[in-house]
């Protein structure tokens, strides 16, 4: 079985993610969005980039896109999913996860490294790290700007599981990148198998590229993939 | 602006000489889309015809250079299969008229120039020129140059790395907007230009032919700008980044699957260039049905059709029995296609429109018949003058007052405000990013590293375009020594005014000869150039603003590069090279304190300059930061240092004068231990440590409040 990463026409960051995604034991395989067969799937990942030139509205495109029934259908089973940038935008659009991400506060786009916090463990994506535990990660991102209209705690079903914070793990309006809707970088779904964030752990995998911090969250995501198909 | 007296070929921006050219060529008057053929292709912006006699004067040969100038990228070898494509090109007259799209177009036509050669695009570097931030106008072409490559740039998938911003008043009508792009490939998937074959297939993949950029190269590109100017919006193209990302993907696959013969990217002069450059190149000639042609609007003459400059098209040339498999991988992208026309035998470029022969031309005249001018040049009058206004520098200076002034300065101050808007982390090469001297790119499952800095400095080189246009290849190879590469080639863009204006020629020429000479004294290719004149308004020509993207290259990389936040409490500062001459001509001290611009840049040492630029590239193994001093000097230099690395400094009792001379050739050293090891002169002359930068008897300032007057630099104008 493989980890099914989706390529959408204008998907940018499917290599940097198969990487990653190597690094932490699992088979990558990439998948075109017209395709409509994840029969050989246990897992899913949502790479970053400009699905579909992210126009009429980021995501808005993608949605339709074949083989959004299929991870839809594998999202209610449990299987895990994650979304990176313009994939947690698709999953938000697809209303597989709550929320939208619309411009950052400041109307530019934002490439820099940010500090997370880890809000929650209960999720493919956090399930190896620890509550509070900060994290250094890449932001790469123009809507990037998470809003919610429900309680920050629980966002709907959801449940967020990273927040921007400064370097100490505290959640000041300095450290909110992009003006998020209380600081919020990721969310889960109830049951934890779906989860979407902004920033890219795929960026933070080496130190020789500036951190490591990401790997727990793919390590977290390998060991789901296991403990759901074992 | 057409005027029904006015004859059609100066409409289309061509001389009555030209003209005669024309006819004498063919023997005949030029059927209308003939003349819109020549007068595009024999323009300035791509025949070089001002420029050409010239050019020679660079070196390309070395025994790693795979392809030099000529093609639309340079190639060199990196060992064991690996090739990288280089090319700089500007987009300056564009980005005048409507900064987004013409920033945003500039990243992709030197993108298309990269893939075309069969390489992928794995960075873009920026190379941006402005009037002063006070003027609200400046102020709206910086952010819309910036959003115009973030926009293209990020969303087309390719990382922007770096690049540098000079800001001077006589960039206040004609802004420079260079844009440099760096490809890697496998040795087997080199791609050339030359068709071949009688009876290949020429089909054309991407966008739809639109009528927009019509005319951009002859009558944007090639041309002084006057009031008013701003008509010429329609001549600028508008740019898909999401096509281009979908077209650079299909290539690949083609290449990968060896299914073109050749390749040329649709610039400046649309179908025109393609369709003659490759059969003219290949000796051949080609026969083109313009009615195949996709298009995005009805009712197009052909001479629109062959002249348009609509982005994101390329011209493959095919086997005939690899047609369909071509289409399927185009249609399976997502992007169009269509058959337009087939290799002959030649030596003809003709061109079918409703079954009528709308062309007939040599396809090899457009490129090679084009005219050549041996314009004549003069000392320009003001040098004398502005040599003798020699800058006046005081023995005593207080430096946290001079120092803050240089920090507040836009081009000195940090510069995130431009990079953090830019992708540069795609692909997961960057180990040096955005805000070192130079960015440096690992190449996975290899130990080698490629290193890019792009430099330029237009005030030094009005003062003295031989020593400015040297010192600047000087500056770029030392920039990617401190991260531990050896230059290894270099590509320039050579942005000047009005070549019809003598002063300007001589500027031109000289700026050549100082480039040429030291790459020639670091043993450094000259792979491939851009030649934008005419960047004149109102009858003012811009700066001369030579600019050099240099590729540096290392084998293996260093471990852990140095970089400019590595400094660490307790540790020794070296200077090593060049002893401070007093080096004072379009320094920032003298421009930002003293208001003045005079002075003769001093000459540069080549023995110098290569035993330094080795000796930097080999402590790059060892030591934790590395800094080229250049614009502000030794102060701003380690300044930056502190900042990156949070941490003070103070130094020994030196000259105050040496603080802020710019003298080239000489780096900071930053590392453990109290000796440094290396052949070139060197002299420790301080301590990183503390919150305070302290200049010894010149004076100190808080780290933090340094900090804060050079991170507010930039955005506290741009709010």
């Amino acid at each position: 079985m493989t980890t099914a990463v989706i390529v959408f026409p204008g998907t940018n960051c499917e290599q940097d993610t198969e990487y990653a995604l190597n690094m932490v034991g699992l088979d990558a395989e990439l998948v075109w969005h017209r395709d409509t067969d994840l029969s050989g799937a246990d897992s899913v990942v949502l790479p970053g980039g400009f699905a579909h030139g992210d126009y009429l509205r980021t995501g808005a495109i993608a949605r339709f896109s074949p083989i959004m029934k299929e991870v839809e259908s594998l999202a209610a089973t449990g299987v895990p999913v994650l979304g990176i940038c313009n994939g947690f935008q698709i999953l938000c659009e697809a209303g597989i996860l709550g929320g939208a991400l619309v411009a950052n506060q400041d109307l530019k786009f934002i490439c820099k490294p940010v500090t997370l916090r880890v809000e929650s463990t209960d999720s493919v994506l956090t399930a190896a790290a620890t509550v509070g535990q900060v994290l250094q990660i890449p932001l790469n991102s123009y809507e990037g700007n998470y809003i919610t209209q429900d309680s920050p705690s629980h966002n709907g079903d959801d449940r967020v599981v990273l927040r921007y914070c400064d370097t100490d793990g505290s959640l000041t309006a300095a450290a909110n990148p992009n003006g998020s809707t209380q600081a919020i970088a990721g969310i889960a779904n109830s049951r934890g198998n779906v989860a979407g964030l902004m920033p890219h752990p795929e960026r933070a995998i080496e130190s020789i590229l500036g951190s490591e911090d990401g790997r727990v969250l793919f390590e977290s995501f390998a060991a789901s993939v296991s403990s759901v198909t074992t | 602006m057409t005027d029904q007296e006015t004859p059609a070929h100066i409409q289309l921006g061509m001389t009555d000489e030209e003209y005669t050219g024309v006819t004498d060529l063919l023997g005949r008057e030029p059927r209308p889309a003939e003349l819109a053929m020549y007068s595009v292709m024999w323009s300035e912006h791509c025949s070089y015809k001002s420029s050409r006699i010239h050019l020679g004067r660079f070196n390309s040969h070395q025994p790693w250079v795979v392809v030099g100038p000529g093609e639309n990228a340079g190639v060199v070898d990196l060992g064991d299969g690996w090739l990288a494509a280089l090319r700089i090109e500007s987009h300056n007259h564009p980005s005048f008229v409507e900064p987004h799209q013409g920033a945003a177009t500039g990243v992709g036509g030197i993108l298309r120039d990269i893939f075309t050669m069969g390489a992928r695009p794995i960075g873009v570097w920026d190379a941006i020129r402005f009037g002063p931030l006070e003027d609200t106008r400046n102020r709206y072409l910086l952010e819309g140059v910036v959003s115009g490559i973030a926009g293209y740039g990020n969303a087309v998938g390719v990382p922007t790395l770096g690049g540098e911003v000079e800001f001077a008043d006589r960039f206040s009508k004609n802004p420079l907007v260079n844009v440099m792009a760096l490809g890697i490939l496998r040795q087997d998937q080199l791609v050339l230009s030359a068709a071949s074959g009688e009876g290949n297939i020429a089909i054309l993949l991407g966008n739809a032919t639109g009528k927009d950029g019509i005319g951009g190269a002859s009558i944007l590109a090639s041309a002084s700008f006057e009031e008013g100017d701003e008509e010429k919006r329609p001549s600028v193209q508008v740019g898909d980044p999401f096509e281009e990302k979908k077209l650079i993907e299909a290539c690949l696959e083609l290449y990968d699957k060896g299914l073109v013969v050749a390749i040329q990217d649709l610039g400046a002069a649309g179908i025109s260039c393609a369709t003659s450059e490759t059969a003219g190149n290949g000796g051949m000639g080609m026969d083109v049905n313009i009615d195949a042609v996709h298009l995005r609007e009805p009712g197009m003459t052909p001479g629109e059709i062959l002249m348009s400059e609509s982005q994101e098209r390329m011209l493959a040339i095919v086997q005939p029995d690899n047609v369909d498999e071509v289409l399927s991988i185009a249609s399976q992208w997502e992007i169009d296609a269509s058959t337009i026309g087939s290799v002959t035998r030649g030596p003809e470029l003709r061109v079918y429109s409703q079954g009528t022969l709308v062309a007939e031309v040599p396809a090899a005249s457009l490129a090679d018949d084009a005219p050549k001018y041996d314009r004549p040049s003069r000392r320009p009058g003001y040098l004398d003058e502005a040599w003798g206004r020699e800058p006046q520098i005081p023995e005593h200076l207080d430096a946290a007052y001079v120092l803050g002034r240089l920090l507040d300065d836009p081009a000195i101050g940090d510069r995130s405000w431009i990079s953090s808007q830019y992708d540069h982390m795609l692909f997961l090469n960057t180990v040096v990013e955005p805000g070192h001297d130079g960015s440096l790119l690992r190449i996975k499952g290899t130990e080698k590293g490629m290193a890019v800095s792009t430099d330029g400095d237009s005030l030094r080189t009005y003062l003295d375009p031989r020593r400015g246009a040297a010192r600047i290849v000087f500056e770029s190879a030392l920039n990617v020594a401190v991260i531990g590469a050896r230059p290894y080639a270099l590509v320039d863009n050579l942005n000047f005014g009005n070549p019809e204006n003598p002063e300007v020629m001589w500027q031109l020429i000289e700026a050549i000869e100082g480039m040429a000479w030291a790459c020639e004294e670091i043993d450094v290719p000259v792979v491939g150039g851009n030649v934008s004149l005419y960047n004149q308004t109102d009858g003012t020509d811009i700066y001369p603003a030579p600019v050099v993207g240099m590729l540096g290259f290392c084998d293996p990389m260093p471990d852990q590069p140095p970089r400019l936040d590595r400094a660490e409490d307790g540790m020794s500062i070296w200077v090593i090279g060049q002893e401070p001459k007093g080096d004072f001509a379009a320094s920032a001290y003298d421009r930002i304190i003293n208001a003045n611009l005079g002075g003769r840049p001093l000459d540069v040492d080549g023995d110098m300059a290569r035993r330094v630029i080795a000796a930097t590239a080999t402590l790059a193994y060892e030591m934790p930061v590395l800094h080229d001093i250049s614009t502000g000097g030794l102060a701003v230099a380690l300044a930056e240092i502190a900042f990156k690395s949070g941490l003070g400094f103070t130094l020994d009792e030196l000259p105050h004068r040496d603080l802020f001379d710019e003298t080239p050739l000489r780096v900071i050293a930053v590392g453990p231990g109290h000796s440094l090891d290396t052949l070139v002169p060197h002299k420790r002359i301080g301590t990183f440590t503390g919150d305070v930068l302290d200049f010894s008897a010149a004076g100190s300032i808080s780290l933090d409040d340094a900090r804060t007057i050079w991170s507010n630099a930039l955005p506290a104008r741009m709010h």
